[in-house]
């Protein structure tokens, strides 16, 4: 059957207009129409990835429901390719599917206070609720920072040490931590624009059966690279029309507003413009190159262009508006209680929230700094950072 | 916007691996110095065979006008040889700039006619006489002029290539209005003074005409007059600000190569001087940018090679940016290089004296940055 035969037999069983979102979903899935890219029983078919976009215009032409990626962004983008490549079958059985549906929400527990860039410094333990037998249950201790949607979360993939004695990269192990399990504590985090995207996640005496481990005690360092690596694809790789990001929000307000022009101010404006057009180029060829089969490490240029021009654009953006660049459109404390944003909303917000917003691109998903290290060290073969914890066992490091 | 293609076809990695191997045997960059210090800067030799024998020189033709028939997206790929190699050939003014011009009066009159067909077989080099700065937006020359038998008269300075072209494609003021003229090299009352330049590797020279006569032959005839002259003249020199991007683009990528190869072999303090962060963080960052400067000057020569609408957004953009990483370029492989990088005998000077020239070239950054204004509808104070 071919893929369009597929789509049409899905909404021929499944009629959007008189079936409930979750059935339809569920449905989708079941048909290898999730993503296509997925093996067949997993939501797939085993089909070449870029076939996706002729599934999801299909549906969306015919008025299905989607499964609202935004909101489970790191479900799809971070656990399920994670999943797939390390899972066991029972795993990948029990996770993925409502994993895609939205019904289960994902988060991510691996930062630490104590382990930001050097993440695999990370101290929250994991041990035997039984001692030393294999196949017992595991209990977790520790604090984790960063997390998105933990709040709402029902699974979190989560990376504790295991083996304090042997050298950090070594004693971690990957697991899939229940969210709702008593010991697991969930605070938001009140970050510099007023509002709690993240929270703190407290983990006190959380118990994991040894059937949620991801991959082999001791090799949680590997299975989080898979992680990482989609992270990093997940962000700043997007298709933008010309002005479709943050330039577009500026370059409005000089058209609307002669008021505001100063010779000085329009060559900054059009020195912005240039970068932001040479950063969506730059998007742009990455992503043929991809589609060509091509893949390159332009994606690393790409995230760091994207988070200094997001501050230099965002930060003229407020010298721009002057008076107005005084005042700040919301600080009200629901932000971060009642009323929590599920993305960065950089377009319905204020200039003042886009410059303090756009401060944390430069350290969310890997810092400039250390996006700097990876080119100049992977890329261009320059000799790697000076190591002087690599061989120490992890107990003895100054922490 | 039509999706537009910025990857390179492998006609192409064919060609840049042709010309690569042509440049490095002929003109590495010792013997491109050594020939900067004698009166000689040019190597005929090296252009004959870049030009006629790899067909270089008529990429960008037509096959109907006797071309390959390609595009200036693979002369764009040649560019970026020239410049990686900093060639001391006339490449771009006459392969590019000058083709294109003569290009634009051809398909305007339908026919190709004699001069494009020496420029297809590479057995002339000519040259837009026009100061090397001339931005694509600046109004029409006046500083030569036509009286009404086609005799010229008057000034150009500062026109890149001039002292080797066989024949010149002259701007000029006739009673009538704007002109475009073709006048060989050598005719009488035509003098070129070869100018002192910053760019050893692309001389300049300023160019008198005391009453140049139309005599038979192409010497002082009128190729095109009125609007046909002015749209010949900025087309020309649009086409010559998206291709100088990749000729840029191949400066940014050999000091960046020569860079990296420095701080991989050169120990300080016991250590290799690429391990410390305050040098390899920079070299990071002028990756990225050459990495997006490959994304901006591949789409300005598409562009050019389309004839997209976008065009003059396009060559505006690569000259606004692409023009910026290849200075920074050049001047942090001075600055990696520390001591050896401020001599004579180290190749980075003349990358920067070159990607220093070709950021003034066309129109320097900031004039392309306030013709965006305009293009985009960004408009000034």
């Amino acid at each position: 059957m071919s893929l369009l035969e597929r789509i049409k037999a899905l909404l021929e069983e499944h009629d959007p207009a008189g079936t409930p979102r979750t059935d339809f979903l569920r449905a989708r899935f079941d048909a290898g129409l999730a993503w296509v890219h997925f093996p067949v029983g997993l939501g797939g078919l085993d089909a070449p990835r870029e076939q996706q976009r002729i599934v999801d215009e299909a549906l969306a032409a015919a008025g299905a429901p989607d499964n609202d990626p935004y909101r489970i962004g790191i479900g799809l983008g971070m656990a399920a390719p994670t999943i797939l490549a390390h899972g066991t079958d029972e795993q990948r059985r029990r996770f993925l599917r409502p994993l895609w549906t939205g019904e289960e929400v994902w988060c991510q527990l691996f930062s630490e206070p104590g382990a930001g860039s050097d993440l695999a410094g990370l101290a929250t333990k994991a041990v035997r609720a039984d001692g030393s037998d294999e196949g017992s249950d595991w209990i977790v201790t520790g604090q984790k920072v960063w997390t998105s949607m933990a709040h709402e979360a029902r699974w979190a993939i989560l990376i504790a040490r295991t083996d304090p004695s042997v050298p950090k990269h070594k004693g971690l192990t990957y697991f899939v931590c229940d969210m709702t399990d008593p010991g697991v504590e969930v605070r938001p985090l009140r970050q510099l624009t007023g509002e709690a995207e993240f929270n703190e996640v407290f983990l006190t005496g959380v118990r994991i059966p040894d059937a949620h481990r991801l991959g082999p005690v001791g090799a949680g360092w590997a299975v989080a690279q898979t992680t990482l690596m989609n992270e990093r694809v997940a962000i700043g790789g997007g298709a933008q029309p010309r002005e479709g990001g943050v330039i577009g929000m500026v370059a409005q307000a000089w058209r609307e507003r002669p008021e505001l022009r100063t010779a000085a101010a329009h060559d900054a404006l059009l020195d912005l413009w240039v970068q932001a057009e040479a950063a969506r180029l730059t998007a742009t060829r990455l992503r043929q190159q991809l589609a060509a089969g091509q893949p390159g490490p332009e994606g690393s240029a790409a995230k760091l262009a994207f988070a200094r021009l997001n501050q230099e654009i965002s930060g003229f953006e407020v010298d721009l508006l002057g008076e107005e660049g005084l005042r700040y459109d919301d600080w009200s404390s629901d932000r971060w209680t009642t009323d929590r944003p599920t993305t960065v909303d950089f377009a319905g917000r204020g200039a003042g929230y886009r410059y303090l917003r756009a401060k944390g691109n430069s350290i969310e998903g890997g810092t400039s700094e250390i996006l700097r290290n990876i080119i100049a060290e992977r890329v261009l073969g320059l000799p790697p950072e000076i190591r002087v914890d690599k061989d120490v066992p992890w107990k003895d490091l100054a922490q | 916007m039509s999706p537009v293609g910025l990857l390179y076809s492998e006609v192409e990695d064919d060609l840049r691996a042709s010309v690569r191997a042509l440049l490095a045997d002929r003109s590495p960059w010792n013997a491109v110095l050594a020939r900067c210090e004698t009166d000689q800067p040019y190597d005929a030799a090296l252009w004959k065979a870049l030009a006629a024998d790899l067909g270089s020189a008529s990429l960008a033709i037509p096959e109907k006008f006797g071309g390959a028939g390609a595009s200036w997206r693979e002369a764009a790929v040649v560019a970026e040889e020239v410049g990686r190699a900093v060639a001391p050939v006339p490449f771009l003014t006459s392969s590019v700039v000058a083709t294109a011009a003569v290009l634009a009066i051809g398909e305007a009159a339908g026919e190709a006619g004699e001069l494009l067909d020496r420029l297809a077989a590479g057995r002339a080099t000519v040259v837009l006489a026009v100061p090397f700065s001339c931005a694509p937006d600046e109004a029409f020359p006046e500083s030569a002029r036509a009286d009404e038998l086609g005799r010229l008269s008057g000034t150009v300075t500062s026109v890149a290539d001039a002292s080797v072209a066989d024949l010149l494609l002259v701007p000029a003021m006739t009673e009538s209005g704007p002109a475009l003229f073709a006048v060989e090299a050598e005719a009488e009352g035509l003098k070129r003074d070869g100018a002192t330049c910053l760019d050893l590797t692309r001389p300049l020279a300023d160019l008198a005409f005391a009453g140049v006569a139309g005599v038979a032959g192409v010497a002082g005839r009128q190729l095109a007059a009125g609007d046909a002259a002015v749209a010949a003249l900025s087309h020309a020199l649009r086409v010559g600000a998206a291709v100088l991007a990749s000729e840029q683009l191949g400066i940014a990528e050999a000091c960046l190569e020569l860079s990296v190869g420095y701080l991989k072999t050169r120990y300080q303090f016991g250590r290799l001087i690429g391990s410390y962060q305050g040098l390899k963080h920079r070299a990071a960052d002028l990756w990225a940018s050459v990495a997006q400067a490959r994304a901006v000057a591949r789409y300005a020569a598409a562009c050019v090679a389309d004839d997209d609408p976008d065009a003059p957004v396009a060559a505006a953009l690569a000259q606004a940016y692409c023009s910026g990483v290849a200075v920074r370029a050049a001047e942090e492989c001075v600055q990696f290089h520390g001591g050896i990088g401020f001599t004579w005998e180290h190749p980075a000077h003349l990358y920067l004296k070159r990607a220093k020239s070709a950021s003034i070239a066309f129109g320097t950054a900031s004039r392309h940055r306030a013709a965006l204004g305009r293009l985009v509808d960004l408009p000034a104070a």
